[in-house]
């Protein structure tokens, strides 16, 4: 559907601060973009089409995200590397009070501590954004991969 | 005397050290797939709850071959290799799915749900077109068949007709192991796919070694949510193929003690600031909150508190393999049990809390063993003249498995 130039703009712009948050390692960062009772999934396209819809990664609070970034920082293991999140192809699908559904597309690539870059997810993002009298946050935000074979493991939120 | 697997020797047979040549070269890769997966023992391809209904089908691999695993008309289970009788292209192009045949897009060749050949195009010939003699037989033109065995819901197939039965390749503990997780109806809840670079085997030891597991694993000791009491198990069969072990515990929800994880390991500065991702009630009356069976030579049977799942691992290269979960709940469950197991999948899998490190481990080996093929790994934790049923912390399992393949790969 079309929007107001100011509309999309705001939505487009959250789309990139959270792309932003993770791709600076700023993680801490990334459950404030969500509202307190946010949900954020990522999801195996062979799953979409199922039920239930089994994720790989399931949080749906902000604490639990907050959750997920402390034990990225203090317990887990995973490949060092800097991630690129790229986001294109951002459509609004409808409008609710001040909620909208968004698609977009996502690439996340990962670049190793030799400076290898890797194509490491494609997917697209289903979300639910919320444009109120406060900053625009996620109410929820699926990642469907189409790269549902993970190369290795996923740590960094896509 | 030294041992050796196809060209690899070993330096000593108590499988106290691995050479690292075995991790990467082709040719072991090669005579694996000849002794071990298409060799006398059973094969994980699936679970009967993903083909519940005539016609139902997914495809799977046995070692590096693909196969279809197919519920006929008639209700039977059939496996068979996913590669048409004609000219060798992938029949089923579809990973599940529900058919009343199978037909090759090439030349049309049609295979029944239990991979029989009922149609050829053309035939019969007509003048100066195509045909076949009058004595070719539908019969010997059909899917390549595997044997099928199946436990409690449970499938395996084997290329070998000498295989013995899969009772008896199992064994007990190994059938307890499997009663306990699938005495009920299971429900699939979905999948999970990692392709991990290292090799297959690193995986299976992985899942055989109790040793790593809170030293790799930080989750459980930083956020002080599991509590352990630090009392093991371990099963195996006669030959010690395969692995049974897992630890008790006693209610998920009651906080970890430097007692109950160990001085080491005990780090507690962090609580879960959303505690319900714990929250679940335990399946069983025997307060194990960790079994992991690891059966010889690709599948791993799980269950982590209220996780369960199957870890087919796939291997494809001697540096390549996918490890495919397929993760469960019962059929009985109800919607709140259903939203715990959800939930509790942020546990395991690739992205699992508690697990993505064994994919790290595994490449981060892989990428180092390069060159001194015949250096070895050193596998000595837990003493090795011990009772290896005392010692359930100890690399046992691991060197177990190590005496197992090399008497197979022989």
């Amino acid at each position: 559907m079309i929007v107001s130039p100011e509309i999309y703009n705001e939505i487009v712009a959250l789309e990139y601060r959270y792309a932003r948050v993770l791709d600076d390692d700023r993680l801490e960062d990334w459950p404030k973009l969500f509202v307190e009772r946010g949900v954020y999934k990522v999801i195996p396209r062979e799953n979409w089409n199922r039920e239930p819809k089994l994720a790989i990664l399931f949080c749906d609070s902000r604490a639990m995200m907050v959750d997920r970034i402390s034990s990225l920082r203090t317990a887990n293991i995973y490949n060092i590397h800097y991630p690129r999140h790229v986001i294109a192809n951002v459509e609004v699908l409808g409008a609710r009070g001040g909620d909208y559904d968004v698609a977009a597309a996502y690439t996340v690539y990962q670049t190793d501590q030799e400076g290898q870059t890797k194509l490491f997810s494609v997917g697209q993002y289903l979300d639910v954004i919320t444009l109120g009298e406060n900053e625009p946050r996620f109410r929820e935000k699926i990642a469907i991969c189409d790269t549902f074979n993970i190369p290795n493991l996923l740590a960094i939120p896509l | 005397m030294s041992q050796q697997t196809a060209g690899v020797a070993w330096p000593v047979t108590d499988g106290t050290r691995v050479p690292f040549e075995i991790y990467t070269s082709q040719d072991v890769f090669e005579r694996e797939q000849e002794r071990i997966f298409r060799g006398p023992l059973w094969n994980y391809v699936a679970l009967e709850a993903e083909i519940t209904e005539p016609g139902d089908f997914k495809t799977s691999f046995v070692g590096d071959t693909p196969v279809v695993v197919s519920r006929a008309q008639d209700g039977g289970v059939h496996v068979f290799v996913n590669r048409c009788a004609h000219r060798g292209a992938t029949v089923q192009r579809h990973a599940s799915g529900n058919t009343k045949e199978h037909r090759c897009v090439y030349h049309q060749w049609c295979y029944s749900s239990s991979g029989d050949l009922t149609s050829v195009p053309y035939r019969r010939a007509t003048t100066g077109f195509g045909g076949y003699s009058p004595d070719f037989e539908m019969k010997a033109h059909g899917l390549r068949k595997l044997r099928v065995a199946i436990y409690k819901s449970v499938i395996f197939a084997t290329f070998d007709p000498s295989a013995p039965s899969l009772e008896d390749f199992l064994e007990e503990p190994l059938l307890e192991a499997i009663d306990r997780l699938f005495s009920r109806e299971v429900k699939v809840l979905g999948h999970m796919r990692q392709r991990i670079h290292g090799n297959w085997k690193l995986y299976v030891e992985n899942t055989r070694d109790p040793y790593h597991a809170a030293l790799l694993h930080g989750f459980h000791a930083t956020f002080g949510t599991y509590r352990s009491s630090q009392r093991g198990f371990r099963g195996h069969d006669r030959a010690r193929a395969h692995s049974a072990g897992g630890k008790y515990g006693d209610d998920f929800a009651k906080p970890a003690t430097a007692e109950t994880v160990g001085d080491d390991n005990y780090i507690a500065s962090y609580s879960l600031t959303d505690p319900s991702l714990m929250a679940g009630r335990p399946d069983f009356n025997d307060n194990i909150n960790l079994a992991i069976t690891s059966i010889f030579p690709s599948v791993v049977v799980q269950q982590i508190m209220n996780t369960l799942a199957t870890r087919h691992i796939r291997p494809k290269a001697p540096d390549d393999f996918e490890l495919y979960w397929t993760y469960f709940g019962y059929a009985d469950d109800d919607a709140e049990t259903t939203a715990a197991r959800l939930k509790q999948a942020n546990l395991v899998g690739p992205a699992g809390l508690i697990s993505m490190e064994d994919g790290e481990a595994v490449e981060l080996i892989q990428r180092a063993i390069v060159r001194e093929g015949r250096d070895c790994a050193f596998l000595e934790f837990g003493l090795v003249d011990d009772d290896p049923d005392k010692d359930t912390q100890g690399e046992d399992a691991v060197r177990a498995f190590w005496r197992y393949y090399q008497g197979i790969m022989a």
